[in-house]
């Protein structure tokens, strides 16, 4: 019963975070242009003739990622700020832990769709060849949902202050080490077609994700109202 | 009866500062009561308090039977009330109908609520498809009027109701007023439009200072003339 209250209240947040993200238009307007503007930075500072875009590409893609997810984070919970909207959450009788699944799942939808276009990008920019799909895509998924569960968690807790724009990156970037970490060797291993090599990387993160949606549904209602 | 608001000597912060300062209150079911007094006075403070949104920190103070003195009595009063503030709790980027139905939804009500609301309030037909963040003033503060009912809270709380409305959306709410409390919900109404809310309440009391004071019918209606 209660599972099926929480998993309700995270539809009913999610369905609501990735209607507004298909009426604005920010996430393929602007965040995916941004992201995609990163790899090219990157490929204008390192020379693609001297090898070392294409043994970076792990890293960079990862990179990429993690701005890009700021930005997707920032937004989804400046919208909260805005308007009341918070008290309107507060008042409305959800359950914190599905809010935060909703809307961890909703930032976690779209930067699989973000991943997917720099997966593109890179492959088209840098000439990667991706070689160990599966390994690839357990990658993302499980990094991704550590990314979006402590995201979530750190952007519920600066969504209250004035400083919430400057202070989410400050305090999710060092938090998100591990994940970058993880996911580089994880996505090396599998561009050289050595998948043995990236599982170990892949329990890292399966852990981080772990901890953070298990705290998450955990501490999300006191964050909330304290924020 | 048990009074639906109950408050006695209630002390709320805001911050470190008593934004409620010993209030003594009680509402019956069914009521309508006017609460006004100068800007600053703690209208808004009391009807966030009843809504517990603000923790109360001393005194009595019972809301549709939970004590707000508790946490989990705060948060469970909350699924009872509707707040109507100052801020309109709508996504710009989302329809008047996504809108209406989300809070609809969240709050545990159906999408026939939501578009019974929004008829009310004639936000429907074609406004229902407009982007909130292209209506006027007064068609937000009646999108944001529908997503309060459409709830079908047990307690309203209004913080000045009639700001932003033609006079046609001014009498669309009263009616909406007369018709709850008629069906037996309870209406808290903090207002400085005097003469239209005095006409509308059961009950009128005046805040100064952060505590309650006696508010003659006949005192209020004349500082209005």
């Amino acid at each position: 019963m209660f599972h099926d209250t929480v998993l309700h209240d995270a539809g009913v947040i999610a369905g609501k975070d990735l209607r507004l993200e298909w009426r604005s238009r920010v996430t393929t307007n602007q965040i995916a242009p941004f992201a995609l503007l990163v790899l090219i930075l990157f490929a204008f500072a390192l020379d693609p003739d001297r090898g070392i875009l294409t043994r970076a590409t792990a890293g960079l893609f990862w990179v990429a990622v993690l701005f890009s997810g700021l930005l997707a984070l920032q937004r989804t919970f400046a919208i909260e700020a805005a308007d009341g909207n918070r008290d309107g959450l507060r008042l409305s009788g959800l359950d914190p832990a599905g809010i935060f699944l909703g809307k961890a799942g909703a930032v976690a939808l779209e930067l699989l769709v973000l991943e997917i276009v720099l997966g593109a990008g890179v492959a088209l920019m840098y000439g990667t060849i991706f070689r160990s799909w599966l390994l690839l895509v357990v990658t993302c998924l499980v990094a991704t949902t550590g990314v979006a569960a402590a995201g979530s968690l750190y952007g519920v807790l600066a969504a209250g202050l004035r400083v919430r724009e400057t202070l989410l990156p400050l305090l999710l970037l060092p938090i998100l080490a591990p994940v970058l970490l993880g996911a580089t060797r994880s996505f090396e291993a599998a561009l050289a077609g050595v998948p043995s090599d990236g599982w170990p990387w892949v329990e890292l993160l399966a852990a981080f994700a772990v901890i953070y949606v298990a705290f998450g549904v955990l501490a999300f209602g006191s964050l909330l109202e304290e924020a | 009866m048990e009074p639906v608001v109950h408050f006695r000597a209630a002390v709320s912060l805001l911050g470190r500062f008593p934004a409620l300062a010993g209030v003594d209150l009680d509402v019956q079911r069914g009521s309508i009561a006017l609460v006004h007094g100068p800007n600053g006075a703690g209208k808004t403070t009391l009807l966030r308090t009843c809504a517990g949104l603000v923790p109360v920190v001393d005194g009595e103070a019972v809301v549709l039977g939970h004590d707000l003195r508790q946490a989990a009595d705060r948060r469970a009063v909350r699924r009872r009330v509707g707040l109507l503030s100052h801020a309109t709790c709508l996504y710009d980027d989302l329809t008047v109908a996504d809108n209406v139905r989300f809070w609809a939804r969240a709050c545990g009500a159906t999408i026939a609520e939501a578009d019974a609301a929004m008829s009310a309030l004639g936000v429907d037909g074609r406004l229902a498809d407009v982007s909130v963040a292209k209506l006027s003033a007064g068609q937000r503060r009646r999108t944001s009027i529908a997503a309060m009912i459409a709830r079908r809270p047990e307690l309203w709380l209004l913080d000045e109701p009639h700001a932003g409305l033609d006079a046609a959306a001014r009498d669309v709410v009263d009616g909406l007023v007369r018709a709850a409390a008629a069906a037996g919900a309870t209406v808290v109404i903090a207002s400085h439009e005097l003469d239209r809310a005095t006409a509308l309440a059961t009950d009128v009391v005046r805040l100064a200072g952060g505590t309650v004071m006696p508010a003659p019918r006949e005192e209020v209606t004349a500082g209005v003339s």
